[in-house]
């Protein structure tokens, strides 16, 4: 995702105590992936089951007659409804607000008001679904009529009932589908992130070693601080010595033979945040090499 | 510059160090409430992730004004977001909050729509109205509105004989369970459908609750007619009241939810949906409960209680109870 269209999904979101969560929300395509790994966990689990409850069907008619028989088809028929209608609701409800597919998606359900999430909102958000998915659905999948014109209506109108409403997200700044509308929620991104390395732990021990002078380190800003960090982190060697060079070229700074890419780039990353971070604290913080307000 | 040497170390790296082993403790403590629930955390932990939490936001707000380490920010933005969720989330145990719902949330919620409620009464009267009104210019409507799979037979073409065998229970209880659970799913889905199309401005809601009571109109003057108006309506009655309030409620429901969206009054249109969703949907919550009653009367108590007056009997205690715990006075919660 380019910077651009992720602070098009971002959210200002001020907590009590007046810190801004700056929410992400989900985009289109985690929200298209969270609901289609979903679907097909439903599909799995209806086949699954449908074929043990069958199996174990046709023992309990031998065993027992109708009456075996009768408990697995109401327990067929509840776990049925039960898939259908209260699959979203209950993993919803849980304290991740997430179903497995929108976990595997670091996505979850919130409130758009920042309050909590009540049982009522997730129960309508995905009441809706009726609406948006499974009539569509049994549109497609009618018994086949014998008037041959109708059904071709028919698949005509599902269709463009489903896409009218699979892309209704899409024509809402805030990612919104009907039932998000209903319930007054929103699906935001919630990815568990672990804390990555902090790339001025070896600069700054490597900066020992290396001298530069105030004019060499105000060549660059944050931007271009990021750039770097992003290279020391993938640590791959041609792009190293590519970066190095051309850091090396601007500030004017010698390389000595048989000097480490690695060596050079982290100390000056750490001599470049230091500084940056610096006029952090009074104030000023420079974007990039072009931002020169002082 | 008052730069301290005590080492090299960044002055944001060592706002890190010092910090990081407390955010990873509420990283984990995160871990384990989404994993499970709030019943795997110690009341150690409890009291902890509240007291971490804020710690973990206030070092956010310092190191977005201070750091330029950007794996930190972007750490401490998803964990903060993932603890505001828990601690300022739902609290309650699933069995609390369905104690509340039973005990106010689901009469109030009910209560709360008695215009729609009454309107969609009305709509199911008309629609019954003028289903007989229909049926008796010409029996012929009977087929145009009643689905063959419902009508099993019932129908002006069978004889008085053959209609009143209908109206009788069966001796045994086999199949019934099957019966009464096809008919709670069909019935509920049937009224999550109602609630959902409420979402197109009430129309289709307010089509299906009319064509629910032409339905009984035709039903109810075909029997009328032979002189069995007074069996089929005990028939009718025993599981009736509850599943037609229930649809009632169910189209009231959509009904609330479609006005509000043409008419958003002082609200923007956004606000005034996701607050009647919410109200609509508590009371969607209580009606798939209310059908599961009425699949169950239907099932099994019109098939086991033949006499007619029994059967109205059974109809008036189900009104009486459902009258009173949505409308009736309450002082003091009951259940």
């Amino acid at each position: 995702m380019s910077d651009t269209a992720a602070l098009k999904l971002t959210r200002s979101f001020i907590t009590p105590e007046g810190v801004d969560l700056r929410l992400q929300l989900g985009d289109a395509g985690q929200r298209a992936g969270a609901f289609l790994l979903d679907a097909a966990i439903m599909m799995a689990v209806l086949i699954v089951v449908s074929i043990l409850i069958g199996l174990i069907g046709i023992g309990a008619w031998t065993a027992a007659g109708m009456k075996g028989a009768e408990v697995m088809a109401v327990l067929w028929l509840l776990g049925f409804f039960l898939l259908r209608n209260f699959y979203f609701i209950g993993f919803e409800l849980s304290a991740a607000a997430a179903t497995p597919g929108k976990r595997v998606m670091g996505l979850r359900v919130a409130a758009r008001d920042g309050g909590r999430l009540r049982p009522g909102a997730i129960f309508a958000r995905n009441a809706m679904r009726e609406l948006e998915v499974f009539i569509p659905i049994s549109m497609l999948f009618a018994p086949t009529g014998a008037e041959g014109g109708v059904e071709g209506w028919m698949y005509l109108l599902g269709i463009t009932w489903a896409g009218i409403f699979a892309l209704f997200p899409l024509f809402n700044k805030d990612r919104l589908r009907a039932g998000d509308l209903i319930g007054g929620t929103w699906v935001v991104r919630a990815p568990k992130r672990k804390l990555v390395r902090d790339m001025a732990d070896e600069g700054a021990e490597r900066l020992q070693r290396y001298a530069f002078t105030l004019e060499q380190i105000e060549a660059y800003g944050a931007k271009e601080l990021h750039v770097l960090e992003d290279v020391l982190r993938q640590r791959d060697r041609k792009t190293m010595r590519a970066v190095a060079d051309r850091i090396a070229g601007k500030i004017g700074w010698a390389r000595l033979d048989g000097e480490d890419d690695y060596d050079f780039l982290s100390a000056y990353y750490a001599a470049l945040r230091k500084r940056l971070e610096a006029r952090l604290l009074m104030g000023v913080r420079r974007r990039d090499k072009h931002d020169v307000a002082r | 510059m008052i730069d301290v040497k005590v080492d090299g170390r960044l002055k944001s790296q060592r706002f890190r160090q010092e910090r990081e082993a407390d955010w990873q403790r509420l990283e984990r403590l995160m871990e384990k409430v989404e994993k499970g629930s709030m019943a795997s955390l110690s009341e150690e932990e409890i009291l902890a992730a509240p007291v971490l939490y804020r710690s973990a936001l206030s070092s956010l707000s310092v190191a977005r004004a201070t750091s330029l380490d950007r794996g930190m920010i972007d750490y401490l933005e998803m964990l903060c977001a993932r603890a505001y969720f828990f601690v300022y989330g739902s609290r309650e145990t699933l069995r609390s909050q369905l104690a509340a719902f039973f005990a106010g949330g689901w009469p109030a919620a009910v209560r709360g729509l008695w215009r729609e409620t009454l309107v969609s009464v009305g709509l199911m009267v008309v629609g019954a109205l003028v289903g007989a009104w229909l049926f008796g210019q010409d029996a012929e409507w009977y087929y145009a509105f009643m689905p063959k799979e419902m009508a099993g037979g019932r129908d002006p073409a069978a004889t008085t004989d053959m209609l009143r065998s209908t109206l009788a229970g069966e001796k045994s209880a086999d199949g019934l369970s099957m019966f009464a659970t096809f008919l709670f799913t069909h019935n509920a889905q049937v009224a999550l459908l109602a609630f959902a199309l409420g979402f197109a401005l009430c129309v289709p809601t307010a089509m299906l609750v009319i064509y629910n009571g032409v339905i009984l109109g035709v039903f109810f003057s075909l029997f009328a007619s032979r002189g069995l108006g007074v069996d089929a309506g005990g028939w009718l009655a025993i599981h009736g009241v509850t599943e037609l309030f229930a649809v009632c409620l169910a189209g009231a429901a959509g009904l609330r939810i479609g006005w509000s969206v043409a008419f958003p009054g002082e609200r923007s249109r956004l606000d005034a949906a996701s607050a009647a969703g919410r109200h609509a949907a508590t009371v969607m919550g209580g009606v798939v409960v209310m059908l599961f009653f009425a699949g169950l009367l239907e099932g099994f108590g019109r098939q086991l209680i033949v006499a007619t007056p029994a059967r109205y009997g059974v109809a008036a205690l189900t009104a009486v109870i459902w009258g009173l715990y949505f409308y009736g006075p309450r002082r003091r919660a009951r259940a």
